[in-house]
């Protein structure tokens, strides 16, 4: 893959909650087309780095940009309409499955593609349950829901917590199989998880996050292979890092 | 029991149970396209003073409607503020003393129901691109349930209340007589036939009325 443009870039974002640091980033960008794999122990800082990235909570100090356009402070709508997150915990709409799907697209006006509803049914393995009211699922169902639910309007920034957490094997398989024609469809991806290897199966490029701080980022094979800060082997090795 | 049956048959009933029906039902209507806004309003959003505006709206729950009746009657009367509009002992007064009774229930209950959705269902709607009014709707339509459960506690609330709409409407024959109040007139005059024929009829209307309300609940909870 050939490095784009930055998308985001964090400069000196500090978060806080409480008092508490949470998130310590000197400089972190996000280029245009990459998926960027972000990993670390629970408590590191991943899911606030994707909610600062949505736009739910601003950076209690720091830039935050997003293609050149300073959005530290709330962002238009245009702007927040091109991200969208796909959270640890699916929360579902209390309608149909199918009427979940085509959420983002009614808030923005405009109709799904012929036959785009039914490929994302399709290929999550959620068509027999399009008519279902989605509270009624299963976790994993509910999983599914939620990341279909977040391709469907084709965002350009997906942010991914997480996303294949409550999923057995082959549903793992075939997100994975959904994310990977995203990617080659040119969709930048941040990929919050705790699985070293979805983050080698998936990711260009992995950065680790500890005590809200980026140890090390680099290219995945890199970073998982011959990590250049010893808290980075600690960590890839299973050894407390805390 | 035949004596009772032939009380159905007096024309006066249909004339008070019509009655009945407009009154409260205005007063719902009323009560419900402000309240609702309102109470959803005071459950998406944090501003100073609004634990004073929540316990005001909760003290005006557990107001007797009797005391409600009173301070119509002073507004509306003729030295009162609002005297000049001559609404007092006439199907207006009623209809305004009950608005101000289910108010703050479907005000109060819809809040409740509104603060109850789960925040994580804001941050999902926000992150899947609604605007602020796209997310309030959302919310609002998620808490559905509660809101149509709010109505149906407010017109519970109204259609058996008698103490206001006797105050402010003065039980008066053919133009202010309610079943409510129908009931209490016709068991003070030992006439017990046709006050349970009224009694009757209060409960088959509130009944009628509340399966029509549920009807619109359950459709509304499998939407």
């Amino acid at each position: 893959m050939t490095a784009g443009a930055a998308v985001y870039r964090l400069e000196a974002v500090r978060h806080q909650y409480a008092g508490r640091a949470v998130l310590d980033i000197e400089t972190l960008d996000v280029r245009q087309g990459e998926t960027l794999a972000v990993i670390g122990p629970s408590g590191s800082g991943k899911s606030t780095l994707l909610r600062l990235l949505q736009f739910l909570e601003r950076p209690t100090s720091g830039r935050l940009w997003f293609e050149g356009r300073e959005v530290t402070a709330e962002p238009p709508l245009d702007v927040r309409r091109r991200v969208t997150t796909v959270f640890q915990r699916p929360v579902v709409l209390s309608r149909t499955v199918r009427s979940n799907l085509a959420y983002g697209l009614r808030v923005r006006g405009v109709k799904a593609r012929p036959g785009e509803i039914d490929h994302l049914l399709d290929g999550l393995g959620l068509a027999p349950l399009a008519h279902a009211a989605a509270p009624t699922l299963s976790g994993g169902e509910m999983q599914r829901v939620s990341f279909a639910r977040a391709l469907a309007f084709d965002p350009e920034v997906l942010l991914l917590d997480e996303p294949t957490a409550n999923l057995d094997p082959r549903n793992v398989r075939l997100v994975e199989g959904m994310i990977r024609e995203r990617q080659a469809q040119g969709v930048t991806m941040v990929l919050a998880t705790h699985q070293i290897f979805q983050a080698r199966r998936l990711a260009h490029r992995t950065a680790l996050l500890l005590d809200g701080q980026v140890i090390e980022s680099a290219p995945t094979a890199q970073l998982l292979d011959r990590p250049a800060d010893p808290r980075t082997k600690a960590f890839l090795s299973g050894d407390m890092v805390y | 029991m035949s004596q009772l049956l032939s009380e159905f048959r007096r024309p006066e009933l249909l004339q008070i149970v019509a009655l009945t029906l407009r009154v409260t039902g205005v007063a719902l209507l009323l009560a419900t396209v402000v309240g609702v806004p309102l109470g959803a309003f005071l459950g998406l959003v944090r501003f100073r003073g609004q634990r004073l505006i929540t316990l005001t709206l909760y003290t005006g729950m557990g107001l007797p409607p009797v005391v409600v009746g009173l301070f119509v009657y002073v507004f509306l009367s003729r030295s009162g503020p609002l005297g000049s509009l001559g609404w007092l002992f006439t199907p207006t007064a009623m209809i305004l003393a009950q608005t101000v009774i289910a108010f703050p229930l479907v005000a109060g209950l819809t809040m409740s129901a509104v603060a109850g959705v789960d925040r994580a269902m804001h941050q999902q709607v926000f992150a899947l691109g609604a605007s602020r009014w796209q997310i309030a709707w959302t919310v609002l339509r998620e808490a559905r349930v509660g809101v149509t459960a709010a109505i149906v506690a407010a017109f519970g609330g109204i259609i058996s209340e008698v103490g206001a709409v006797m105050l402010v409407g003065g039980n008066i024959e053919g133009q202010t007589r309610v079943l409510t109040t129908a009931i209490v007139l016709y068991t003070r005059q030992g006439d017990f036939a046709m006050a349970m024929a009224l009694g009757v009829t209060l409960i088959a209307v509130a009944f009628a009325a509340n399966v029509l309300l549920l009807r619109l609940q359950g459709r509304l909870r499998d939407q």
